[in-house]
């Protein structure tokens, strides 16, 4: 903890790393340094950087340029196993462990002690029994790992990596699964691995946590370093703000245009809607020529609102209504049956069909909103499919490429062209400029304002404030699972979005549960 | 933990050994056991190699191709060319150990299915012994009669061949292999997850090689023995032998999806097929068919247990929390 007042000599420093994925940059010469014993949060949204930091130091991807530093020699490794052996052990979230095997053999995998080649079991049970009593874990380590809590997994991953000889210790958002007696078993054990000089790299989007154990903060956003503050001198909205937000300076001309629009009725509303451990329950009402935002941090529930809105998540509480007439959304199918659209964040996964062409990528919603007894022609389709790459302006406009050859922009264009193929009434962005070039970029936000003058009512998320700010009519703003506060009109903008967020973050574990 | 399915298996072989014997009261005697080994000596071996590559999460499909094309090349170095057995033996391991290498090494380094390579392999070794011939070549080397007479007796008749001994002792070898050494541990760890294995700093790659050039060595094996059996060299011997050792593992308990299993539960499984062939020979009137449909019930019966036992499993809920103090 006093490694914070103590600029002692940097363990880990790393100088001008950039790496590039085709066209998006997602590291530009990005500086870090962590000292001996300290616990030093890494932070920023989705997309800022975080992972590809890591994994560019670790050795997981390649790095395009920049240097590492490890104790002032430099290293480069080229495999994870190279940087365990250089001294930086990372444990992920999802514990990187086997679950098949013993405790002690997970401890011990490609380590074990053995005489005449055979392994001495008896003897690697005793020193895992021994290593974990270091970390106040007394288990039977010849039972399979599977057996045991997460929390126990991840006090696993981290006995090895450090009985590995590990200076560096990197945890990528060990906490997410954990309760709150498991996160405070991890933090002692974090610190009694900064007590002997290890230097812990912590992510996480828990800042109540970050508040609680961390000496040091680094915060990246879209792939640059924003900055690097000692915790006790960082106030929460002024890490909220560098997490989030831009200069203020450069949006409030763009916010000028949307005022002047005229919303129309509502088309559909949300009254009490909600799930148990989900998203609390909450009233939304959409109309027509409208864009709501929601913004809010990583995991404050954004996305859940959406998948709700959407049907692809069962509310368990409340009520919802499409032109005044109530319904039921079990489905998404129930969903689109109502005129609802919905472009989820991981496109690569969750949106395009990489293998199948623009034109299949487009006119699927519509077929499916048909049925399959009502096949559409092959010249419907090349019709609809020319059309909305004229009107988005896809580039290549070739119906027939398959969608995995386009840019990021141009895949979530014909997303966009799918459900807008449908002639739907509520359309749900969520993420929807995530990973796209900036030309792309604006692009994106022009249309959604187009088609928002067009009578459809949007619903968008986005970790970028200002971006939500340039469009949205009427922004929610979402913490720990719930809707804390709604602005509208001339309240629309960045820091009272800023504020209503950082205002007493103080049960941000609640988003654990 | 790991105990419940062999132990199963162990139940269904001693029960069947039993109602076989209430049928045929000559059953239980050691001349019965002792050419339930030698019958199914090759198989065992075989068998035992497939257990490495199912539990390290792969499969081996070209090991019964591998049989025919070791009896047929054995034969012909031998007969044709008058090259000293031994001396041929060791030229097809190392053949064998060349062939499993290269199948390994693609499935690494080119990340395609084992399915895929190994069929390819499958074809390749089949139709490489039709190259060499076509016939059943005989053969008459000394070794190979001295090798058929010699025999451990056994109290009431029973002749543990040479063949027999071998497949005990590769059994033996391969518990040893599997349970008690660092390169056992990495086989089931590359069957709990493939990526987990490698970034915890295992050298995939090399296990992987290691694990087929295993397997095709055993079949290897596994064909010599197959020549002493039969005492000739056929390209047509051996057909659908992977898919008896595939049935043989799965009956022993190993999961199909890899990382559980044992080579001990292997070894039953060739003798609950090699029981339901013998119970047919006692029979006399039975079609030797009904071995493949009862193999195949026994078969669909384990997975399906396995199946329930991992919906069990799941179902149990909550994970132990550990005795946690801080």
């Amino acid at each position: 903890m006093n490694a914070a007042s103590d600029p002692g000599p940097a363990l880990l420093e790393v100088r001008g790393l950039s790496k590039s994925f085709g066209t998006l940059r997602a590291l530009q010469e990005v500086d870090f340094t962590l000292r001996h014993g300290e616990i030093h949060a890494l932070l920023g949204e989705n997309g800022a950087g975080k992972s590809t930091l890591i994994k560019a130091v670790t050795g997981v991807f390649p790095r395009d340029a920049g240097i590492v530093r490890l104790g002032g020699a430099e290293v480069a490794p080229r495999s994870a196993k190279a940087a365990v052996d250089a001294g930086i052990a990372t444990v992920y979230q999802e514990v990187n462990l086997l679950q098949n095997l013993s405790v002690a053999q997970n401890l011990y995998l490609g380590r074990q002690p053995t005489r005449f080649g055979l392994v001495r079991e008896a003897e690697m049970r005793r020193r895992a029994t021994e290593l974990l009593a270091e970390f106040d874990l007394h288990i039977d380590v010849a039972e399979p790992l599977g057996n045991y809590s997460v929390a126990v997994q991840h006090i696993a991953a981290i006995a090895r990596a450090v009985d590995q000889s590990a200076r560096v210790l990197i945890l990528d958002e060990p906490t997410a699964s954990l309760d709150r007696h498991e996160v405070e078993i991890l933090f002692a054990v974090m610190r009694k691995l900064a007590a002997r000089g290890i230097g812990v790299i912590f992510v996480t989007h828990f800042l109540d946590q970050v508040y609680e154990i961390c000496d040091r903060i680094t915060v990246l956003r879209n792939g640059r370093l924003i900055g690097e503050r000692t915790t006790a001198e960082l106030p929460r909205i002024e890490l909220i703000r560098m997490m989030l937000g831009r200069e203020l300076a450069e949006t409030t001309s763009e916010r000028a245009a949307a005022q002047a629009r005229q919303v129309g009725e509502i088309c559909a509303r949300f009254e009490d809607y909600g799930k148990a451990g989900y998203v609390a329950p909450f009233n939304l009402a959409l109309r027509r020529g409208e864009v709501v935002g929601l913004a809010g941090l990583l995991g404050s529930g954004r996305s859940e609102t959406a998948r709700l809105v959407f049907g692809a998540e069962r509310a368990d509480s409340g009520s919802a209504a499409v032109e005044g007439r109530p319904v039921r959304l079990q489905s998404p199918r129930d969903a689109v049956a109502h005129g609802f659209g919905y472009c989820p964040e991981e496109r690569k996964t969750d949106g395009i069909i990489a293998d199948l062409t623009v034109r299949e990528n487009i006119v699927l919603a519509l077929q499916a909103k048909r049925g399959l007894s009502k096949p559409l022609s092959r010249a419907e389709q090349d019709e609809i499919a020319m059309r909305f790459i004229r009107m988005l302006d896809i580039r290549p406009p070739e119906p027939e490429r398959p969608i995995g050859l386009l840019s990021g922009g141009n895949q979530q264009k014909v997303l966009l062209a799918r459900w807008l193929a449908t002639a739907p009434r509520l359309l749900v962005l969520d993420e929807p400029t995530r990973g796209i070039d900036v030309g792309a970029h604006a692009e994106i936000i022009r249309l959604i304002r187009e088609l928002c003058d067009n009578g459809l009512a949007l619903l968008v998320i986005s970790s970028e404030l200002d971006e939500i700010v340039t469009y949205s009519d009427r922004v929610i703003v979402l913490r720990d699972r719930s809707h804390i506060d709604e602005l509208e009109g001339e309240a629309v903008d960045v820091s009272n979005i800023l504020a209503a967020i950082a205002a007493g973050t103080t049960g941000a574990e609640a988003g654990q549960a | 933990m790991r105990l419940p399915p062999v132990a199963i298996t162990a139940i269904v072989f001693v029960v069947g050994f039993a109602l076989c014997t209430v049928q045929f009261p000559n059953f239980a005697s050691t001349r019965v056991a002792a050419n339930l080994l030698t019958d199914n000596a090759f198989l065992g071996i075989v068998a035992t190699g497939m257990t490495f590559v199912i539990i390290s999460g792969g499969i081996d499909l070209s090991v019964g191709s591998v049989i025919g094309f070791t009896t047929v090349f054995v034969a012909l170095a031998i007969e044709r060319l008058g090259v000293p057995p031994l001396v041929a033996f060791a030229a097809i391991l190392l053949l064998c150990a060349a062939f499993g290498a290269a199948m390994g090494a693609i499935i690494h380094v080119f990340d395609m299915p084992p399915f895929i390579v190994t069929l390819a392999g499958m074809f390749l070794a089949r139709g490489a012994s039709f190259l060499m011939s076509t016939e059943s070549t005989p053969i008459t080397a000394p070794l190979y009669s001295t090798v058929s007479d010699f025999a451990l007796r056994l109290p009431g008749g029973g002749r543990l061949t040479a063949i027999a001994l071998i497949m005990l002792a590769v059994v033996a070898a391969g518990a040893v292999l599997l349970h008690f050494t660092r390169f056992g541990a990495n086989v089931y760890a590359l069957g709990g997850s493939r990526a987990t294995t490698a970034l915890m700093g295992i050298p995939v790659g090399s296990m992987t090689v290691r694990i087929y050039m295993l397997s095709s060595v055993l079949a290897g094996l596994a064909g010599i023995v197959f020549s002493f059996y039969t005492a000739a060299g056929y390209s047509l011997s051996a057909v659908g032998v992977e898919l008896d050792s595939i049935a043989a593992v799965v009956i022993g308990g190993t999961l199909l999806t890899g990382g559980q299993g044992s080579v001990v539960g292997t070894l039953l499984g060739v003798l609950i097929q090699g029981l339901i062939q013998t119970y047919i020979n006692f029979d006399g009137t039975l079609s030797s068919w009904w071995t493949k449909i009862v193999t195949g019930i026994l078969l669909f019966a384990f997975i399906a247990l396995q199946q329930a036992m991992l919906g069990i499993a799941r179902r149990a809920g909550p994970r132990k929390a550990g005795v946690l103090k801080s």
